[in-house]
């Protein structure tokens, strides 16, 4: 198993330090409640979610056994507590794998791009330009439908590898990847359209 | 809609090729379907700048540290912190 990179704060949390549950805290936060709002009807709810989660963190630390990481440990609680809340049936992610997610107009009759990709990314050398991309990929991620915007948030946000995100979505390695897929897929188009410049 | 089932030997176009470009970056294509990715980026004018962009994506997503925590959200966070110790105690 990889080394958790949250195992000094964890063992600092264990000690009693406040600070080390804040430093998580800041850590998640965005994160799980983006995930939880995405289970429950209101913000409100989401809010209560998340801390209810945090609860069974300082609860169940000194039992937490370090046989997964401790961000994996975090988001299962969550996603057990807001499927509860929520009482959705998270089981079957739905799935349609074959359908394209570029839009298919951008390519002619025999899928050569017709209108191609608008360049962008040689912007990020600029650290203004590329914290607003940055803060800008955020919101479209939250904008993105629940399962894609777990996905991505765990793999492209937090880090976290495909196997720590199949266990906490209980989803297979397969459906994980056409989530992260589409969802990676919709959030370029965005900073296409916002910070694309034709050469 | 494109097919994505690929006959063998054939060249892919644009249009699959992007819909691979995960996979690829997962390391989830098999070694032939790799070669074809490959073979088609190294030839098209397009494709590559596609792929760019979606590993600057990957890599500005990684670079947000939401350590965001409105005050309100930090001392509504430290509050449940102390009443849980309190509790405890």
């Amino acid at each position: 198993m990889l080394e958790d990179p949250d195992a000094e704060l964890v063992s600092r949390l264990r000690a009693g330090d406040e600070r080390a549950f804040a430093e998580l805290a800041g850590k998640y936060q965005h994160t799980l409640l983006s995930m939880a709002r995405g289970y429950v009807p209101s913000n409100a709810v989401a809010q209560e979610v998340v801390q209810d989660a945090w609860l069974g963190v300082l609860r169940g630390i000194d039992r937490f056994e370090r046989r997964s990481s401790f961000r994996t440990w975090l988001f299962r609680i969550l996603v057990d507590r807001a499927i509860s809340v929520g009482a959705k049936e998270r089981r079957s992610v739905p799935v349609d794998g074959m359908e394209p997610v570029v839009d298919a107009s951008w390519f002619d009759a025999g899928g050569t791009w017709q209108v191609p990709p608008v360049p962008w990314a040689d912007r990020v050398d600029d650290k203004v330009i590329a914290a607003k991309m940055a803060a800008r990929i955020l919101t479209a991620i939250d904008e993105l439908p629940l399962h894609q915007r777990e996905v991505v948030s765990l793999r492209d946000v937090q880090g976290l590898s495909s196997d720590e995100v199949c266990a906490i979505l209980d989803i297979s390695q397969a459906n994980q990847r056409v989530l992260l897929h589409r969802g990676r897929s919709k959030v370029r188009q965005v900073i296409e359209s916002e910070f694309g410049r034709p050469r | 809609m494109i097919r994505l089932r690929l006959g063998p030997g054939r060249s892919l176009v644009c249009q699959q090729a992007v819909e691979l470009v995960t996979d690829y970056l997962e390391g989830a294509l098999s070694p032939a379907r790799r070669r074809r990715f490959e073979g088609h980026l190294a030839g098209c004018p397009d494709c590559p700048e596609y792929l760019i962009q979606m590993r600057a994506l990957i890599a500005l997503a990684g670079s947000i540290t939401p350590d965001d925590l409105t005050p309100r959200m930090r001392s509504e966070l430290i509050g449940l912190y102390r009443r849980w110790l309190a509790d405890e105690g």
